[in-house]
């Protein structure tokens, strides 16, 4: 009888030894070494490679987010020196209209996702130390000290969510200034630009509110510094992508 | 903490997830790459059934414009189009895209690597049901009012982006754009996926210059996904925007049926370099993958190495890189520079060398081989003759003085299908039938894989080669009829011949999906490695266990085509073997 | 079974053969300056992939045959590949394909980088849902202007393409379904399309354009036989598509300046 996939089941006494850290079994020591995959030999999962498998799965999706930027701004400057029929001279001009953008309005709000980069840095690092610390806390006897735990993790969505905030009310005013989407192309490129990344900063938004929630409830240190650790990362690179965007928008007009 | 090289093995290696137990967990939601790789097989099996269908109304109305069918009815021009346009559309990203990578691709990259795994089995199940959502979006395009779109799979703009250009621009063509963008997004996950896993989860002593040549056919494949994918992705929202919003990225000041419409300074041609950026890339997404299988099959079945193994994962890397430098040779006629036309028609012919590095090395396998004829390898056999058709016409196309007489006639039409149509089908077959035996644990019945064979070589060739001949006659593409025109008459026969063809060629297609099918159930049954073969996935049980190697690690110790190795026992050595066993 | 297989092989590679040099079905006639020389490189470029075209499948089908495995077959021949053998087929394949895309080039730069000539017949193409409208500047020589805003393909040639009477210079443009040009002279396209891209394709002159929404697209070619051209659409522009025909004339320069002049005075 064929059979899709099979169900035998592994029976490795080595696999009964303590849980791994993903159910309420609180956090346990690591286990480096690890061959395919990421389990190590004693069947606990080798979070050192599970770091550096998703870092890469990171860059490479990056990559693809790169792309669609790379689009966007090769229409952007294509259009920019696109000449076009003007059905009434039967001649080709340049129609491209220089939109007045809030630039204060967007220095702010650039301020805000900087300082939000620095929060979600800090966070990736105590979250790196407490993941290293760990092992130490399992030991009786043994006391760390206690370190603070600011609620960097928490910044970063405050600062988050204010950039947000900040660019509906740059687009608020963008529409007060006559400038909407369908108004003029350039127009239609600043909706389109800051809206894409927007949308890309929300998702990671989502993902610290997932990370946050992991924390609240107590899951294991060791995945949750896999999913601050590479949040944070992409939060930089729509961070450095926000700059790159401002300043597309500002100097090339 | 230090980090391990996930090369080293370390004791016993036990993948502690547990097989999924419950129906939805094994086989709706799975997480397991061959679970998955069988989804994305079948889903593209059924997108298949449909795109032929939709083809054979096409050639009943291009022969008999006012019949009326059963079920269907009569075929206006306008349905016809619609016709045409989901024909294209389904079977080039949901059969040629979905099958190839998505299907043997996910089953078996990981097995021919050493792995248990994706690298992120989660994303890959997502990947999957975001493809299979896009499927139902684009199939609800037929069922919406105004019907499908016709605007062609390429969808060029404005007729794409004006909802009154033509019946089924409305909703319908919403939703086509919503199923590519959908699909992309798919797509990316996938690709991400693949390269991470390659990258990342090779065992031991498998490096990149031993991995087989479908390994790196899927890699090279996934790169050039996921950086082509993005930029179709920017240009369905450019045209949702121009379509919904009032925007004017594609769209001109424009007049249809004495309305003005409202949009002003958009460049059609936009959208056509956005589109082709992609497109290009992407019929080599198509028929890498089947390049991939086509090398295993003729070195497993010749009993003898690749003949130049280095050379052929050069030439994917160079067609890959290639690819992405040549999409201007699909606008030589749009009122592009010429002076591009020119710069892409060099890089295209350049493309043309390392495809025909890759076909000398398929013949270089063979010669000098001892040729066991099993059905896979008829496959292979077909593949390569169907590659040098289709890709002989290429360098007439890629040159634009030759284009002018050429473009979009049905010399273009032959051109691809030859290769996407057939060829890399045929690295479908060719791979269903090798690997069936690994799936399932049957094999396919040899005899009606024969008559499969021959009457889907010998039907295909009688349907596209003549279509060559109509291109130079200067039958344009993407005609509902040819009663129009005085000079379209003499070529009806030919079209009608062609047309009977195609009756007969879909009809043998139902072969392959009773032999498939009854196979699974009732087919003689299938050791470990039925086919004498060297690389991974024969070295472990059938099918493979969930961790893919019932809780061992491979280590790899060859290359992965070492087949009539002087002083070997056998006349092949299985990549595991171990390395005393030959200086390779 | 490799018998079956070159059977197969060298029979699809014989009837396809065939045909190409029967020239069962071929390149309609020729009657432009430039159809001798597409003509020309498009017989070099298909002799030269006919010759790869049998040289391949040949190959390929005698393959699979004289190394079949059978009792007494020779030893197999391990090799990995032969280095100076894959540098050799790449250079010269190189070498095919460039060198025969460079001779093309020629071509292509004498139909496409320079302007027409002074002194070729100005007419403007226009293409719409589903006609194809020549217009001609008259004796003044200039084309006068258009308005989408006066377009109305249900009334007339003149109001499908939006001609502003208001305009002098558009008083004596003729406009016309058929398309007339003198023979032996060059003329210089002005394309333009209305709603959606379509592409001006006269199989005979060797001659095809896509007509661009926005773009306003000069080409020239030169008919060199009286008679009448059938023009298709290649470009997909909707259910009409197949039925987006025109005639072009090509009729001697006295016959040309008549109908011209005829067309004029029915203008008044």
């Amino acid at each position: 009888m064929a059979t899709l996939s099979s169900t035998v089941t592994v029976n490795d006494p080595a696999a009964k030894g303590p849980k791994t850290g993903d159910g309420p079994g609180g956090t346990q020591p690591p286990v480096l070494g690890g061959g395919g995959g990421d389990r190590g030999g004693n069947g606990f999962p080798d979070y050192g490679q599970r770091l550096r498998r998703t870092r890469l799965g990171l860059l490479v999706g990056l990559i693809a987010s790169t792309m669609v930027f790379v689009s966007f701004t090769s229409v952007y400057v294509m259009r920019r020196g696109l000449p076009t029929l003007d059905d009434r001279t039967g001649g080709y001009v340049h129609d491209w209209l220089q939109v007045s953008l809030p630039t204060g309005l967007l220095l702010v709000n650039t301020l805000l996702l900087v300082l939000s980069s620095i929060t979600v840095e800090l966070a990736r690092r105590q979250i790196t130390r407490q993941a290293a610390l760990a092992p130490l806390q399992s030991i009786p006897g043994v006391s760390i000290g206690r370190e603070r735990n600011y609620p960097w993790l928490g910044a970063t969505l405050v600062l988050g969510l204010g950039f947000l905030t900040g660019q509906w009310m740059a687009w608020r005013e963008l529409a007060g200034r006559g400038f909407y989407l369908a108004t003029s192309p350039s127009s239609s490129m600043v909706y389109l630009l800051t809206a894409t990344h927007a949308i890309h900063l929300a998702g990671g938004l989502l993902v610290l509110l997932y990370a946050g929630a992991t924390g609240l409830l107590h899951r294991a240190v060791e995945g949750r510094r896999i999913v601050v650790d590479v949040t944070a990362w992409y939060w930089h690179f729509m961070a450095f992508v926000w700059i790159y965007v401002f300043a597309l928008l500002e100097f090339v007009r | 903490m230090v980090a391990q090289d996930a090369h080293d093995p370390h004791g016993n290696n036990v993948h502690v997830h547990a097989a999924p137990t419950g129906f939805i967990r094994k086989y709706i939601f799975s997480l397991d790459h061959k679970v998955i790789g069988l989804q994305y097989y079948f889903l593209a099996l059924s997108a298949v059934f449909v795109g032929m269908f939709l083809s054979l109304l096409m050639r009943i109305h291009m022969i008999w414009p006012t019949a009326v069918l059963p079920l269907v009815g009569e075929i206006k021009p306008e349905t016809y189009l619609s016709l045409l346009t989901m024909h294209g559309t389904i079977m080039v990203f949901f059969v040629l895209t979905t099958a190839p990578q998505g299907g043997f691709g996910n089953y078996f990259l990981p097995i021919q690597i050493g792995a248990p795994d994706m690298a992120f089995p989660v994303l890959n199940m997502l990947s999957f049901w975001t493809t299979f959502i896009a499927f139902m979006v684009i199939l609800a395009a037929f069922f919406v009012t105004g019907g499908a779109p016709l605007h062609g799979w390429t969808g060029y703009a404005p007729l794409s982006a004006l909802p009154s250009a033509g019946p089924g621009e409305q909703l319908g063509a919403d939703l086509w754009i919503a199923s590519i963008a959908i699909f992309c997004v798919a797509s990316l996950m996938g690709a991400l996926n693949f390269i991470t896993t390659v990258l990342d989860l090779r065992a031991k002593g498998m490096t990149m210059m031993r991995m087989p040549l479908t390994v790196w056919s899927w890699f090279v494949t996934a790169i050039l996904g996921l950086l082509a994918f993005g930029v179709l992705l920017s240009a369905g929202i450019l045209l949702l925007l121009d379509r919904n919003l009032g925007t004017s990225f594609y769209v001109p000041l424009v007049v249809v049926n004495g309305q003005i419409m409202g949009h002003k300074g958009g460049s059609p041609l936009l959208w056509q370099h956005l589109f082709w950026f992609f497109g290009h890339p992407e019929v080599y997404i198509a028929i890498l993958p089947g390049m991939g299988v086509a090398s295993q099959l003729l070195s497993t079945f010749s009993r003898k190495p690749i003949f130049g193994y280095k050379a052929m994962v050069y030439a994917i890397m160079g067609i890959g890189f290639l690819g992405f430098m040549v999409w201007g040779h699909h606008m030589f006629m749009s009122g592009m520079s010429p002076y591009s036309a020119f710069a892409f028609s060099i890089m295209t012919m350049a493309i043309g060398v390392p495809s025909a590095i890759k076909t000398f090395n398929w013949l270089g396998t063979i010669r000098g081989g001892r040729v066991r004829f099993q059905t896979p390898m008829l496959y292979a056999v077909g593949f390569v003759s169907l590659f040098v058709s289709g890709g002989l016409s290429g360098p007439f196309l890629a040159q634009p003085v030759l284009d002018i007489p050429l473009h979009d006639t049905a010399f273009v039409v032959g051109h691809f299908h030859l290769i996407m149509g057939v060829a890399a089908i045929f690295g479908m077959f060719g791979g269903t039938y090798y690997w069936f035996p690994k799936m399932f644990g049957r094999m396919m019945n040899e005899r009606w894989g024969r008559i499969h064979f021959f009457l889907t070589l010998a039907g295909t060739y009688a349907i596209f080669m003549p279509m060559h001949y109509l291109g130079m006659a200067a039958q344009p593409r993407r005609y509902s009829q040819f009663t129009e025109l005085a000079y379209l008459q003499p070529l009806i026969p030919l079209n009608r011949f062609m047309t009977y063809a195609a009756f007969v060629t879909i009809g043998a297609q139902f072969i392959f999906v009773i032999n498939l099918f009854w196979s699974m159930f009732k087919g003689p049954k299938a050791n470990d490695n039925p086919w004498q073969a060297t690389t991974l996935e024969w070295t472990t049980a059938t099918p493979p266990p969930h961790d893919n190697f019932g809780g061992r690690t491979p280590v790899v110790n060859h290359g992965p085509y070492e087949y009539s190795v002087p002083g070997a026992p056998k006349d092949y050595v299985m990549q595991t073997d171990p390395a005393t066993v030959t200086a390779h | 079974m490799g018998l079956a297989l070159l059977a197969i092989i060298w029979l699809i590679t014989f009837f396809s053969t065939y045909f190409f040099v029967a020239k069962t079905w071929w390149l309609p006639h020729g009657a432009s300056t430039a159809a001798l020389f597409i003509d020309n490189q498009f017989a070099l470029t298909y002799l030269l992939m006919g010759i790869i075209f049998v040289a391949a499948q040949g190959a390929l089908g005698l393959f699979v045959w004289q190394y079949r495995d059978r009792a007494g077959a020779p030893k197999v021949e391990y090799s990995h590949g032969n280095t100076k053998l894959e540098v050799l087929w790449t250079v010269l394949t190189a070498v095919l394909f460039v060198g025969l895309n460079l001779m093309g080039s020629n071509v292509w730069a004498r139909e496409r980088f320079a302007p027409a000539n002074p002194g070729s017949v100005p007419v403007e193409v226009t293409g719409m849902q589903f006609a194809w409208y020549f217009r001609y500047p008259g004796p003044d020589g200039k084309f006068g202007a258009t308005s989408p805003k006066l377009m109305d393909p249900s009334a007339g040639s003149e109001a499908a393409v939006g001609l502003d009477t208001s305009d002098p210079a558009a008083k004596d443009d003729v406009v016309t379904g058929t398309m007339y040009l003198p023979v032996n002279r060059e003329v210089d396209l002005r394309l333009r399309a209305v709603d959606v891209i379509h592409s001006f394709f006269v199989p005979n002159m060797r001659f095809k354009q896509d007509a661009v929404p926005g773009l306003e697209i000069h080409m020239h070619f030169t008919p060199t036989e009286v008679g009448d051209y059938e023009i298709a659409c290649a470009e997909l522009c909707g259910l009409g598509h197949y039925k987006m025909h025109g005639t072009l004339k090509v009729v001697s320069a006295e016959d040309f300046d008549k109908w011209l002049v005829a067309r004029e005075a029915e203008k008044q």
